[in-house]
């Protein structure tokens, strides 16, 4: 159970045989490393914003008063800031989530390790830019 | 054991419990695209923070569908984050007592936050409230 990060067994693309882990691409630098931390880093914030959001949604249940006096800081100009910044990690985990899936179970994924990441930073973007538009301006109406 | 590799996405485990975890990840991962995009999009784009309120809350909970889709989300983020959060530990705390310590730091965490996710989501009952909040005007 805490043997997690060092494989048991390594496993390149079914084809080739003798290459074995170094074909197997998509998993790593330079691409492969920055695309990974980025997805650490945002699978740990979203983690955390969760946390604190089942406490806060936990106040629904004391009644109208004390959660509509909890909401001014979902309200607040630094915590509407600190929601675009989640909705953003939010986005770019799923999107590079598809991705780690993609080279997990399709096996010529790890000769476009370049373009899927590049990809990935496409339909972030189609996603995010939308959303975040959306947020600033509810912001400053 | 070989000197680990730097771990850049990981290889498909042989089995037992990490290859249900492995499992785990993907399938609830895939899941939470629909969950956690539609939730943030009702949250920030039909509406905004600023429609969000009690009112709000009550009204969505009136329905079993948000409820069932409140819990499922809480369920699969929970367990899927924290279970995440056990890859890091595995990876940063190498000392036999500092992991085991730090595993049950994040399993507690996921049992307790379920409970306390559960309560609010399955056993919300507007109706205790609903005098208190129109004579509050909201
Ligand atoms: C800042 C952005 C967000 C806002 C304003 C927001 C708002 C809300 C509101 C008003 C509820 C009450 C239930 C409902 O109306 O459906 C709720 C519940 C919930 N939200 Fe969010 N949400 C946000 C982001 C997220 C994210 C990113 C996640 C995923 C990790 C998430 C996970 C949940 C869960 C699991 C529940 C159910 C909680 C429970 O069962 O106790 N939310 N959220
Ligand atoms: C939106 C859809 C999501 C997708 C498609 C997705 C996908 C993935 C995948 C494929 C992994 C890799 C697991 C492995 O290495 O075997 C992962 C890791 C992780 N995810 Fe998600 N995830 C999603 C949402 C979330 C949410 C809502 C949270 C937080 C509550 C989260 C937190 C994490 C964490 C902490 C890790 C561990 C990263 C690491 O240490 O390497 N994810 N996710």
């Amino acid at each position: 159970m805490t043997t997690g990060t060092v494989p048991t067994q390594e496993r390149g693309p079914a084809t080739a045989g003798t290459r074995g882990i170094a074909a197997y691409r998509g998993y790593r630098p330079p691409v492969g490393m920055l695309s990974w931390a980025l997805h650490r880093i945002t699978g740990l914030g979203v983690l955390l914003f969760l946390l604190l959001h089942i406490v806060d949604i936990f106040l629904v249940g004391y009644g109208p008063e004390t959660f509509n006096e909890l909401l001014f800081i979902y309200r607040h100009p630094v915590f509407r800031i600190g929601e675009i910044i989640l909705v953003a990690g939010l986005y770019y985990h799923a999107a590079n989530g598809v991705r780690i899936i993609l080279i997990d179970f399709w096996e010529k994924a790890y000769r476009f390790e370049r373009q899927l990441f590049y990809g990935v930073i496409a339909v972030f973007l189609a996603g995010f830019l939308p959303t975040a538009f959306f947020m600033i301006r509810a912001m400053v109406r | 054991m070989s000197a680990p590799r730097p771990r850049v996405g990981r290889e498909r485990p042989a089995g037992g419990f990490e290859l249900y975890s492995w499992y785990f990840f993907r399938i609830s991962g895939l899941l939470l695209i629909f969950l956690a995009i539609t939730h943030v999009v009702i949250m920030h784009v039909i509406n905004t923070v600023d429609e969000i309120d009690w009112n709000f809350v009550a009204d969505r909970w009136g329905s079993p569908f948000w409820r069932a889709f409140d819990w499922l989300m809480l369920f699969l983020a929970l367990l899927h984050g924290l279970n995440g959060a056990r890859l890091a530990v595995d990876d940063y705390i190498r000392a036999r007592g500092w992991r085991i310590f730090a595993h049950s730091i994040l399993w507690s965490a996921a049992v307790i936050f379920l409970i306390i996710g559960s309560i609010a989501v399955l056993t919300f009952d507007p109706s205790a409230f609903q005098a208190a909040s129109t004579a509050a005007g909201s």
